[in-house]
């Protein structure tokens, strides 16, 4: 084809070279930004993998961290009680977040009128923008203040930063629930209540799941809010939420800040488990996502 | 299918009219209670640390925000230098992570072939879920010591005329927190701008392809206009995360109180101060101060979120698109 015929083209060819080749520089670009963000991620994993790897044995989900950070070295060392105070603390934020979140989407998705749902999706807008370190001093000043660190109040912290992830979530898979199911069932009879907790509520289940567990993957690894509400811990494996428990996010803070080798690898090693846990979540959470589509789908047939 | 059952069941054993209107109320109730219960909670984060700045607040009053000095001993605090901290890093990993993202963006939605195009997307929103202590673990002992070594002196060699980038001596300093913040928003900002690009409507784009543009004169022309409030909303709220980023910055920054237009010298952010210092705290002032940095951000990520609000529910409303 020749430029020429083109009216647009009509301009000498070296314009075209020009034009073409300013598109291909352009495209080259755009190409080596997304290596760059796959490099960004690539080399922040491989550093992790290389340095945490070698630390990966029975010990570290079995033995403690020794007190005061300063171990004598030929000790064993492990991260058993950040795992144990994660494994607490991150389920008490989703059992407070979980049912909070669910019912809010339901009043904006199946009551509210669009005024209040505009009201409450930029509540929960401000909600999740709102630093993770400013709803630390929130929970301190509402709980810590008279009564103490404990592994309760970082798991409400957690959960204020959980709540607005699932609700968006939720919200989201319930506008995909097609009307003519809540329509088949308001008529035949079934009251709202039941419309909406026994034929609504179920379609959505995988997509709730998946915005669930994509915030438990955010939460678990949290740190600044159970920095200022739960840090003063004891020592040991402790299952008990009304102490301070040590997290794991928490423990690779304190142990950078060590200028000592096994230290730090403890540290890089609790990072390894961490990035493993989140990619694990992460997976899980898209093979949910498709199951919970393909549902759906099939319902509004 | 159970749905099925169920209905049928309901049809077969109507419920009395009074236990319908009881589940009704019950679970309505229930929801806006929920629903105003976030409402409630917004407003209760306020109060709450208000009431933990208030010491500070009536010490230092609005001269807070202007006073460089942190001296613990004399108990003299001010922000000036946290704000400008925060200001620079903010500001900086902004510049540098836009255009990474956008070209991201562009990548992701017009220009990657089918099969790399679902991985690269995971991977970029994978990046968005590291958690932030190990960006910073990963920062201090990794990246700081590469950017000090090799980065940090190229740099000062070639733009040295420029006070940004004076002499390096440190690893840990303003610049490396620029560098792990724009780590950390770049997923952010690529991940709303692709999909914004996906939202342009193809006939748009196909009719600027078939009047014969080339595909950057397509972007440049349809795509980059009807997706320009997006992303400017996406930008303002990568300039929020990193704002309020408090773990990373502090474990990579350098803890130093002062203004320096050196980036290559120790900084501090009022969120990474915050975490830097609060297991230091040792007075009451002390504390109510640290409070008072965390109330100036909780003010900036109100107003940065509404902005990013605002501008999302205009664009659409332009676009005639009903939200």
């Amino acid at each position: 084809m020749s430029s020429s015929e083109l009216s647009v083209l009509r301009r000498p060819n070296d314009r075209l070279g020009r034009r073409r080749a300013i598109n291909i520089f352009m495209e080259l670009v755009a190409w080596l930004a997304a290596a760059l963000a796959v490099f960004f991620l690539g080399i922040v994993v491989w550093s992790v993998a290389r340095k945490g790897f070698s630390q990966l044995s029975l010990d570290l989900f079995t033995k403690s961290q020794p007190i005061g950070q300063f171990g004598t070295g030929s000790e064993k060392l492990g991260l058993a009680n950040a795992f144990v105070g994660t494994l607490v603390i991150v389920g008490i934020a989703t059992a407070i977040a979980l049912p909070f979140g669910i019912l809010i989407a339901i009043y904006v998705n199946e009551f509210a009128g669009k005024r209040i749902k505009n009201a409450v999706t930029l509540t929960l807008d401000v909600l999740a923008g709102v630093p993770a370190i400013v709803v630390g001093f929130f929970v301190y000043g509402l709980i810590v203040v008279g009564r103490g660190q404990s592994g309760y109040a970082a798991g409400f912290a957690l959960s204020v930063l959980m709540l607005p992830l699932v609700s968006r979530a939720t919200i989201e898979v319930l506008a995909l629930v097609p009307d003519s199911l809540r329509e088949a069932a308001l008529g035949v009879g079934a009251p709202r209540w039941r419309t909406t907790l026994g034929i609504v509520l179920p379609q959505t289940i995988g997509g709730v799941l998946t915005g669930a567990t994509l915030a438990v993957a955010r939460i678990a690894g949290e740190t600044a809010p159970v920095l200022l509400v739960c840090s003063l811990v004891g020592q040991g494996i402790n299952w008990n939420p009304s102490q301070a428990l040590m997290t794991v996010p928490l423990a690779i803070f304190e142990l950078s800040d060590q200028a000592d080798a096994p230290e730090q690898a403890l540290a890089w090693a609790g990072a390894l488990v961490l990035i493993l846990f989140i990619l694990f979540t992460s997976l899980l959470a898209r093979w949910l996502a498709t199951r919970s589509r393909r549902k759906i789908a099939q319902a509004g047939r | 299918m159970t749905s099925l059952d169920v209905s049928t069941d309901v049809a077969r054993r109507p419920f009395s009219g009074r236990r319908a209107r009881l589940g009704d109320l019950l679970l309505q109730g229930a929801a806006a209670i929920a629903a105003l219960g976030s409402l409630a909670l917004v407003i209760l984060i306020a109060w709450k640390v208000i009431q933990g700045a208030r010491l500070s607040l009536s010490t230092f009053g609005l001269g807070f925000l202007t006073h460089v000095v942190w001296d613990p001993v004399q108990l003299k605090f001010g922000a000036a230098s946290f704000l400008y901290g925060t200001a620079i890093t903010s500001v900086g990993a902004l510049i540098l992570a836009t255009p990474i993202a956008i070209g991201v963006a562009l990548f992701l939605s017009e220009l990657a072939p089918g099969g790399i195009r679902g991985p690269v997307t995971a991977l970029v929103e994978t990046l968005a879920a590291i958690p932030s202590v190990v960006i910073g673990l990963w920062g201090i002992l990794v990246l700081a010591p590469f950017l000090r070594d090799h980065v940090d002196p190229a740099l000062h060699s070639t733009l040295g005329f420029i006070p940004l980038f004076g002499p390096a001596t440190y690893g840990s300093n303003i610049f490396t927190a620029i560098v792990v913040l724009t780590i950390m928003i770049l997923p952010i900002i690529a991940s709303i701008s692709r999909e914004l690009f996906l939202a342009v409507p193809s006939e748009l784009k196909e009719g600027a392809l078939g009047l014969g543009t080339t595909r950057w004169e397509m972007i440049r022309g349809v795509v980059f206009p009807y997706a320009r409030a997006g992303v400017a909303a996406a930008m303002i709220l990568g300039l929020g995360r990193a704002i309020g980023e408090a773990i990373a910055v502090s474990m990579v920054i350098g803890g130093a109180v002062g203004v320096s237009i050196n980036i290559f010298q120790p900084g501090q952010t009022l969120a990474g101060q915050i975490a830097g210092q609060y297991t230091s705290q040792n007075s009451a002032l002390f504390l109510s101060s640290l409070i008072y940095l965390a109330l100036i951000l909780l003010v900036f990520s109100i107003v940065v979120n509404l902005l990013a609000q605002f501008i999302v529910r205009r664009s659409a409303r332009r676009h005639g698109v009903v939200r």
